[in-house]
């Protein structure tokens, strides 16, 4: 950073600073504020430093932009959540709106911390939103008990920085998806005024992460999607004739002994109710004891199959992950100091450890790289195969993906899963083949799925 | 079995899952004291009473200032000041009803004059933004009453946090990546009768697609050895040899075309660290040559009673090695060819826990106390943790602090790394310097003219110990420039990180950290000192 100034004005300068902030602790706020409330934070915006940010200015203004106009989405209101609208508010940040589409539950109380028990079964977002407004006068929370999907651009384009404590990466990948389709570029050049920074943290047991992402410019969630593997499943032999552990049993329970007994009538199997799991654990019991399995225990019941209901998850964890998130929120704001590039990893099962990396931009992003994605595959290929590509690959992980293409100038459904009419009526093209189904060699194919806002085109490139 | 779980249980399932009911009672069982109510400290504490401590007492002289509310949560504008320990015992307490919550308005100065014994009774003490001299008193009383003490301090954006502790003993260390407990290569006598019952050649194809890859590999490595005069594959050309060897042995069809029989591909799979010979860990060679593990007294803690019977164990019955830890993992195989194999592990480890357990009972005969002194279940939970048990010593503040004997070389050494996290520590040794010469910390109203101050200060500290490394100006600006500030968010980071050592200090479960630790928020790393 540039510091051309002459010793003893730069004395001067920064005399002035420092005696008015000693002397000044409020400033021209609704009078919510109290002498000394901003100490801590101002020294890091008003004071020059040798490790700031090229572009920072000390000023006072930083302040007021804090308080008055930067605008944050705070996205989960869980165990992170709580813990980035405190950090956020405790910083000065004011214009904060929270998304969180979950209702309270008791097991959330160990680390949840803006919830009581009596707010269980409310949702997350108001109660959090609430008492964050209640604690720390002056902000202003505003609370969406929603989805993410439940917005469109409109919405997501009005805030400054973006910051995620999700626990679904399917979630993360809209997201991303969400915030690379607000980019524009102009003659292929990136416009920046279009880019909104997007800070991710997740946790699982003693461990975490938080990562920078700016679109369209650093890694996105899609670049490393391999860092993410797929959820391992137990193969079906295993689990219908040939169990060998107690997870076995249980999932035999779960996914053949329910459909087909329904015991409360046509529900399906809800987690939450003690009554359902009851039921599982005591013919996963009886199933075991044919077998001569021992372990099978209401706990172990409870979170068959692992998922982000029953990952464990502890308080100081959460803690740390979402205060280097709120660190980097902070930093991009004001341009304290230079923003982390780009990823953290964070374990104290042994001592404490982090490590710090430069996550790579992958050339072919199927999210951010803009390239139209390779398919090969002969043209007696099934599109069966096609599907199950989409879903298998690691760089791809789609979940249920909707396959259309352009045939003879019209739009064509080739298979879509979620729609049941549709659904039944594409499904007898999963047996034909790509040449069947009248596709040419670089037909471009338009894949829409849960884990993008924006469709994917991919180019089919016969193989011989 | 309930089918009604308390409440409790359901508000901790999610930890439960990581340390256990014991766990959970260890800290249900504590009584943790902070000193000094601003924003790290009630971090800490927010991160200890969620899971449900059993108590915490607050001791803080101050009253709460609109500098401190304005950083912490627990701090609320209308308790501007009161006493900042009962202003923030009151938002502590309500996070969580089980937790009992207590606070003494005395400056700890104060209770070492008077009373340094009150800090006997707690299972930890954590002390925040102590002044040298303050920490340095009460590490002495801690040490010699085997209290653990964990200091932390925020200064700008540097985070740290100091373990001291006399003896930590873990034996649930929960490692990450653990190697199983096989033994292929010193097979034990019900081992090898079960591996006879099998002849793979005779078996149909059901049965033999069905074999755990366990008695595959036994039953090739037992033809490799005797066409190879007892010598295991040991290089990477023999060990290839092997599994090719493995490889050969699935079936064909009538075509000659290998069937898919994944058991052999998890064989061949899995060769490598099958082959691993089996071998105490050094690190528990090493707690079997500590002088406590040697000199059996009435006065021993169970852990060391439990390591000595391990040793005699390994040197007499165990035939040198550890007791069997007695579990396998999953892998392709019917369920009664899984079970029967399992089981065949278990109760060996059954029984080489009924031997450990006699020499507990002797090593206890012989030191006069009743042999019921040690459980079973303790027993059984040190066998199966046996390769994985952990101590750690750290040193005291008077050894790190001491001109005698301050480590010169770890210093030194990490400062010759440019990027070092060690610069922070002496800049924070510095600061405390500074607070002792002129009772304020450097920038808190000025910063300027406090720079030569400092400067000043790191030399003289330099100079005391001897350090002949270089600190830039640079650091010395920048932390004149943070004016002894506490923001919120590295005291956040600190909270969590202090609080899960805390936890496990606690509990005995996980490996706390030794013994200095480093966080800096402004390039997002961190390091782990040894001081």
């Amino acid at each position: 950073m540039a510091d051309a100034e002459e010793p003893e004005k730069k004395r001067r300068r920064i005399e002035d600073l420092t005696e008015k902030m000693a002397v000044d602790g409020g400033h021209k706020d609704g009078g919510c504020d109290w002498d000394g409330r901003w100490n801590h934070v101002r020294k890091f915006l008003e004071r020059p430093g040798p490790f700031t940010h090229p572009d920072f200015e000390p000023s006072t203004e930083s302040l007021q932009f804090l308080l008055e106009t930067c605008k944050i989405l705070v996205i989960g209101a869980g165990g992170l959540g709580c813990e980035l609208l405190k950090n956020l508010a405790l910083f000065g940040f004011r214009l904060i709106h929270v998304v969180d589409m979950d209702i309270i539950d008791l097991s959330n109380l160990n680390r949840q911390f803006l919830f009581r028990p009596k707010d269980v079964g409310r949702a997350k977002a108001d109660v959090a939103a609430d008492f964050i407004n209640r604690r720390i006068p002056g902000c202003k929370v505003v609370p969406h008990f929603k989805k993410i999907q439940d917005f469109d651009e409109s919405f997501y384009r009005q805030f400054h920085i973006i910051v995620c404590g999700l626990d679904s990466i399917i979630a993360r990948r809209w997201m991303n998806g969400m915030l690379i389709s607000l980019l524009s570029y102009e003659d292929g050049v990136l416009d920046p005024s279009s880019i909104i920074p997007l800070i991710d943290g997740g946790t699982e047991g003693f461990k975490g992460n938080a990562r920078v992402i700016l679109p369209g410019m650093t890694a996105c969630i899609d670049c490393t999607l391999e860092l993410y593997p797929p959820q391992i499943n137990f193969p079906m032999c295993t689990i219908a004739s040939m169990p060998r552990l107690p997870e076995h049993c249980i999932e035999y329970v779960r996914i053949l002994q329910w459909p087909k007994e329904k015991p409360f009538g046509d529900t399906s199997l809800d987690g939450d109710s003690p009554e359902h799991i009851q039921w599982v654990f005591e013919r996963a019991q009886e199933r075991a004891a044919e077998f001569n399995i021992t372990g099978v225990t209401y706990r172990l019941t409870q979170g068959e199959p692992v998922n982000k209901e029953t990952i464990p998850a502890v308080a100081s964890t959460n803690a740390v992950i979402a205060a280097a998130c709120a660190t980097e929120v902070f930093k991009i704001a004001t341009s304290a100091y230079i923003p982390l590039n780009n990823y953290l990893v964070f374990n104290d099962v042994d001592g404490l450890y982090t490590y710090t990396f430069e996550a790579e931009r992958k050339e072919n992003c199927s999210a951010c790289s803009q390239v139209p994605q390779d398919l090969q595959f002969p043209p007696s290929a099934k599109l069966q195969e096609v599907l199950e590509y989409l879903t298998e690959n690691a760089s791809l992980q789609m979940k249920s993906p909707a396959i259309t293409t352009t045939l003879e100038g019209k739009n064509k459904t080739l298979y879509l899963q979620s729609v049941k009419s549709i659904e039944e009526r594409t499904r007898p093209n999963l047996c034909k083949t790509l040449k069947e189904l009248g596709l040419s060699d670089g037909q471009e194919l338009a894949v829409a799925d849960v884990t993008t806002p924006q469709t994917v085109l991919f180019k089919l490139n016969f193989t011989a | 079995m309930a089918a009604t779980k308390t409440s409790k249980e359901q508000k901790y399932d999610r930890q439960l899952r990581l340390w256990g009911d014991h766990g959970q009672e260890t800290l249900e069982n504590a009584h943790v004291c902070l000193i000094n109510a601003i924003a790290t400290g009630t971090e800490i504490l927010k991160n200890l009473v969620l899971p449900g401590i059993g108590a915490f007492t607050i001791v803080d002289g101050n009253t709460v200032s609109g500098e401190d509310v304005g950083n912490n949560f627990f701090l609320s504008s209308d308790s501007i000041g009161k006493n900042r320990a009962q202003a923030a015992t009151e938002l502590l307490q309500e996070l969580n009803s089980d937790v009992s919550g207590n606070f003494v308005e005395e400056s700890p100065d104060k209770l070492l004059d008077d009373n340094p014994e009150f800090f006997h009774r707690f299972t930890i003490v954590i002390g925040v933004q102590l002044p040298e001299s303050t920490c340095l008193r009460l590490g002495s009383v801690l040490w010699h009453a085997s209290v653990p003490f964990l200091v932390c301090k925020t200064y700008g954006f540097i985070g740290y946090m100091r373990l001291v502790v006399q003896e930590h003993t873990v034996i649930e260390s929960h490692p990450d990546n653990a190697l199983e407990d096989l033994r292929l290569d010193q097979p034990f006598a019900e081992f090898k009768s079960h591996i006879q019952s099998y002849d793979l050649d005779s078996m149909d194809k059901k049965d033999h697609s069905h074999t755990p890859w366990i008695i595959i590999v036994a039953k090739y490595l037992e033809k490799w050895l005797s066409e190879h005069n007892c010598q295991p594959p040991k290089n990477y050309k023999e060990k290839e040899a092997f599994r090719q060897f493995i490889r050969e042995g699935i079936l064909k069809n009538e075509n000659g075309i290998p069937e898919d029989e994944e058991n052999f591909e998890e064989a061949i799979k899995n060769v490598n660290t099958a082959l691993n010979p089996t071998k105490i860990p050094s690190a528990v060679e090493d707690l079997f040559n500590n002088e406590q593990c040697n000199n059996i007294t009435s006065q021993t803690p169970s852990f060391w009673v439990m390591l000595r019977a391990v040793k005699e164990f390994v040197h007499n019955e165990g035939n040198g090695s550890l007791p069997l830890r007695g579990t396998i993992p999953d892998m392709i195989a019917d369920s009664q060819k899984f079970i029967n194999l399992q089981n065949v592990y278990r109760k060996k480890a059954i029984q080489d826990v009924a031997g450990v357990s006699k020499h507990v009972e002797s090593l206890l005969q012989s030191v006069g106390k009743p042999p019921e002194s040690i459980s079973e279940n303790d027993i059984k939970l040190f066998c199966k943790n046996a390769s994985f048990l952990r101590v750690v010593r750290c040193r005291s503040l008077a050894e790190e602090y001491s001109v005698d004997s301050v480590n010169k070389d770890e210093i030194t050494s990490c400062m010759d790394s440019p990027d070092s996290e060690m610069v922070f520590y002496l800049m924070l040794r510095a600061v405390d310097r500074f607070y002792q010469r002129h009772s304020r910390y450097p920038g808190v109203y000025q910063v300027e003219e406090d720079i030569s101050r400092l400067k000043l200060c790191v030399n003289s500290l330099l100079q005391e110990y001897s350090l002949n490394v270089n600190i830039k100006d640079d650091y010395i600006h920048e932390f004149c420039r943070y004016g002894a500030a506490e923001p919120h968010t590295v005291a956040a980071f600190l909270g969590g990180s202090a609080a899960q050592e805390a936890v496990k200090l606690i509990s005995h479960q996980f490996v706390p950290f030794n013994n200095t630790f480093i966080y800096n928020a402004m390039s997002q790393t961190s390091a782990t000192l040894h001081l």
